[in-house]
């Protein structure tokens, strides 16, 4: 068996019964980091299903408090997808400026993408302001708990992207495009993508379903 | 300005912990001053505390579970104490005392003892076996092992400011919430796996992608060494499940600190969502324990007897099945909570299914022993003792996932005497057969065997007189958790195991005694070879210790035995590597930032259990900043040049030379 893959090896002929095709090695850091990164996200999104999990449990259980469908304003959270879909754009156009390495795209790519996330959380953070005030915070009830979790949840993580933005702005600014900022560049990017995605499955399950309901 | 932290925290009242705490910290004092005073503290910080080698961190893992170990172990005793003696009296121990005792046992046992062990052989072994130079994440790595500490330290500081849980190692609610558990055990036990959950995360993210990112060329899949397979099993499982530990942990924080409702009786909560998250995660948990260990005794089964693993693919196959179906079980672990008898069918009969690949493996390690040439050495002494007592504990397990007969041994002594016999007889007996297998490649030299095999019968003939009269108690109806009892049927039964606690205690402290006789000998123990087993896989290659950089050469593997089919090349062409030109090899600079980071996260946590908000705030200000600076930093990485290289590997290459040379003689 080994003998007909070291042949194999040798010269690639796709008809050698039992080919096997040898492994090349070690991967390059690029993949590496990103294949990291990925499975990170991966396990995120693990930890975000157990709060939809339990919003999906919880969902029904107002203890005589308020309804989704009584306390969700359709039209803030569809400025809210707008601005997070957007941004998930500008992102991108960042990511390909650092590609090709022009420093103005970049900059402006990342500032638009830091302005959007930040009116994102400025009316998040009115609406849950709102509700508290209107006696319909998170210990209301069992239903309302797993709402401001799962949303909060998502809006730390902007929050924190927002954060991290910050710094590789400033990296950009003081090291230039080097190939390790470049890495975590492509780590931020994948990051700021699959808020988005989790955003989507929030707005379906939480918005849309609660407001029909 | 502190919190809930006042002088009322210190138990004065209560002479154990007190006493224990005091002695620790004496003897850390003493380790700490010892150290300083010997001029070894840059040592230590150079070579150790900053070291983002992954051999080191694995060692340090290792250490820091062994020192767990003693710590469970002692909890263990006092347990065994109590129970012998408390029939119709209050015996020793206050009934606050032993809640808090048995639940720090089960959370330090396997978050701190097994989990370090396994993760640790896994960082020690795996890159060497796939014949790269690191994991991953080198960095990342050696946070993950500090913040692991960092759990330990917070656990261990409950004994001596506050107290811990009184809820067991998983912390039910609605005993865990504040209006059952007011004070701040149920906080400690949190933050610490919160910490130390974070650092599990990256190890497992690290472990993954090196196994599938790095393996060196013509390191096919099909012909890595079984370790790294079941490697890869146990850490998807991190990855996949320990996000579930996090998210349920946070739910029930939340609760505890800011009123919410997930799992209150009030307001709509859910108990029984606790109940499904935290086995979500719990069930798999013993299998990433438990999967490595099988490793582990796939490898020294086939080097001990000389022979290639029988199955190698039936052994993947049935490792990648045990990976998937434990995930689908959860629901056993409350099968007497009412579900109803068509889900607990559907879930009896799932866990039964895991009974399959786990008896294939058996089957396989049985045929690779058959007709092979078998050293009883001492890491082979743990394996076999190992198959013997895991097929009890298997067994016992598949009664226990009969529903009907679940209803009566639920939350019995038969239910402890069951996970002890499959994580001690699997988990703990795993960590031992690989420490002892690896120990020589770690350190450059030889274990003791005449106390390794003491070691070994010892804690295999304990283990047995423990934890037997247990399931015996279980059928007789004792309940586990119990502070006294008055039924004296169950009496013997206790006292039996009580000196069984004994014999075990005699195997750990051979242990120890092996450890300081082979240190003192190591000269005469020496491993020249780098291969003292005359081992299979590429981790034998390099010399013992192996160099910073592993190999000087990156490995070109050519059939499953890499490293013993090199040796039998060699045998005919002489040694290689000779016309091979040297060159220079980029290795990651050590870094401080893993323990800076858990300086923070140790504050941190610390404050959050008290409430001292102010504290919070800086330990999280000072993470923020260790995060920047360490991305601020330029150079990440240092070349050793290749005439270094060159000098490193021919004393290497000379050594085994002359032993070749003196075997030819013969
Ligand atoms: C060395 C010998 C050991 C002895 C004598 C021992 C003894 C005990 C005892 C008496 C209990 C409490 C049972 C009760 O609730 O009444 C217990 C619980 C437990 N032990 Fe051990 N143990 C040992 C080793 C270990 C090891 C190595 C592990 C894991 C790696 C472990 C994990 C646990 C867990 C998870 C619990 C459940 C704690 C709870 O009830 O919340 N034990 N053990
Ligand atoms: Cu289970």
């Amino acid at each position: 068996m080994a003998m007909i893959a070291t042949a194999g090896h040798a010269h690639a002929d796709p008809h050698h019964i039992g080919l096997v095709i040898e492994h090349p090695g070690p991967a390059p850091k690029r993949i590496v980091t990103a294949y990291g990164f990925w499975i990170f996200l991966l396990s995120d999104i693990v930890m975000f299903s157990c709060f939809f999990a339990a919003y999906a449990v919880l969902s029904g259980q107002t203890a005589g408090g308020p309804r989704g469908s009584e306390i969700f304003e359709p039209r803030n959270v569809a400025i809210e997808t707008v601005c997070l879909l957007l941004s998930s754009f500008t992102c991108g156009m960042a990511s390909i400026a650092a590609d090709v390495r022009n420093r103005f795209w970049f900059y402006l790519g990342m500032a638009v993408t830091c302005v959007l996330g930040l009116i994102f959380l400025a009316i998040e953070f009115r609406e849950f302001a709102d509700l508290v005030a209107r006696g319909y915070g998170p210990s209301r009830s069992a239903f309302l708990t797993a709402f401001f979790s799962l949303v909060g949840c998502h809006g730390l993580h902007v929050s924190a992207g927002v954060l991290w933005l910050l710094t590789m702005m400033a990296q950009v600014f003081a090291k230039g495009f080097r190939a390790d900022i470049l890495r975590r560049m492509t780590c931020f990017a994948l990051f700021w993508h699959a808020l988005d995605i989790i955003w989507v499955a929030v707005f379906s399950v939480v918005y849309l379903l609660g407001s029909g309901a | 300005m502190l919190g809930k932290l006042d002088w009322s925290a210190i138990p004065f009242d209560q002479p154990i912990p007190l006493v224990a705490g005091a002695v620790v910290l004496v003897a850390i004092l003493a380790v700490l001053i010892w150290v300083v005073v010997k001029g070894h503290l840059p040592y230590l910080w150079h070579e150790w505390i900053t070291s983002v080698d992954h051999k080191r961190i694995g060692v340090m893992y290792i250490l820091l579970a062994s020192v767990m170990l003693l710590r469970g172990g002692s909890d263990a005793i006092m347990m065994r104490i109590q129970q012998a003696v408390a029939y119709q009296s209050q015996g020793y121990l206050p009934p606050e005392h032993y809640n808090q005792i048995f639940s720090a046992h089960g959370t330090i046992m396997i978050f701190f003892v097994a989990m370090p062990f396994v993760i640790g052989l896994m960082n020690l072994v795996v890159p060497l076996q796939l014949g790269v130079r690191d994991v991953a994440f080198p960095t990342l790595n050696s946070v993950g092992f500090w913040l692991t500490a960092t759990g330990a330290l917070l656990v261990n500081i409950s004994l001596v400011i506050g107290e811990f849980a009184r809820t067991g190692w998983l912390a039910f609610p609605p005993l865990s919430e504040l209006s059952y558990s007011p004070g701040v055990g149920v906080d400690y036990y949190a933050w610490s796996l919160q910490i130390s959950g974070v650092g599990t995360l990256v190890a497992g993210i690290n472990l993954v992608t090196t196994v599938l990112k790095l393996r060196t060329k013509g390191m096919n899949y099909l012909r890595m060494p079984m370790f790294c397979w079941t490697t890869l099993a146990s850490n998807l499982l991190i990855v996949a499940a320990f996000p579930i530990l996090t998210a349920t942990l946070a739910m029930l924080l939340l609760d505890r600190y800011l009123g919410f409702h997930f799992f209150t009786n009030e307001a709509g909560g859910n108990v029984m969502m606790f109940m499904n998250l935290i086995w979500a995660w719990g069930h798999p948990e013993v299998y990433i324990l438990v999967l490595p260990a099988f490793g582990i005794f796939s490898e020294v089964v086939s080097t001990f007897s000389g022979k290639a693993l029988f199955g190698y693919r039936s052994m993947v196959l049935a490792t990648m099945a045990i990976c998937v179906i434990s995930f689908m079980v959860w629901l056993h672990h409350f099968f007497t909570m009412g579900a109803g008898p068509d889900v607990n069918a559907i879930f009896g009969i799932a866990s039964m299914i895991i009974a399959i690949p786990t008896g294939v493996k058996i089957y396989n390690w049985l045929f690779t022993m058959y007709g092979g040439r078998i050293r009883f050495a001492t890491p082979m002494l743990w394996s076999v003792g190992f198959m013997v007592t895991f097929i009890v504990g298997g067994l016992t397990g598949v009664l226990l996932a009969v529903p009907p007969a679940d209803f009566m041994l639920h939350n019995s002594m038969f239910l402890v005497a069951h996970f002890h016999n499959v994580i001690i007889g699997g988990v703990l007996f795993g960590a031992f057969a690989g420490f002892e297998y690896w120990f020589p490649k770690a350190f450059g030299f030889r274990l003791d065997e005449r106390w390794g095999k003491a070691a070994f019968w010892f804690t295999f003939l304990g283990f047995y007189v423990t934890f037997m009269p247990l399931y015996i108690a279980g059928m007789l109806g004792m309940t586990r958790r119990m502070q006294h009892y008055d039924v004296g049927a169950w009496r013997p039964w206790m006292i039996i195991a009580a000196v069984g606690m004994a014999v075990l205690s005699i195997g750990v402290i051979c242990q120890i005694v092996q450890l300081a006789v082979s240190i003192r000998n190591r000269e005469a123990l020496r491993d020249h070879t780098g291969d003292p087993w005359d081992g299979r896989s590429l981790e034998w290659a390099p010399s013992s210790p192996p160099p910073v950089f592993n190999f000087a050469f990156n490995p070109d593997v050519r059939g499953e035995d890499a490293y013993w089919d090199m040796k039998a090349h060699a045998k005919q062409q002489s040694l290689e590597h000779e016309r091979l030109e040297y060159q220079d090899i980029e290795m990651p600079r050590n870094s401080p930032t893993g323990f800076i980071c858990a300086f923070f996260a140790s504050i941190m946590g610390f404050a959050l259990i008290w409430h001292i908000w102010w504290m919070v705030i800086l330990g999280g200000l000072g993470a923020f900043a260790t995060f920047v600076v360490f991305a601020w930093r330029d150079h990440d990485e240092y070349v050793i040049p290749a005439e270094e290289v060159a000098a490193i590997d021919r004393v290497n290459l000379e050594e085994r030379r002359s032993l070749v040379s003196m075997a030819g003689a013969v």
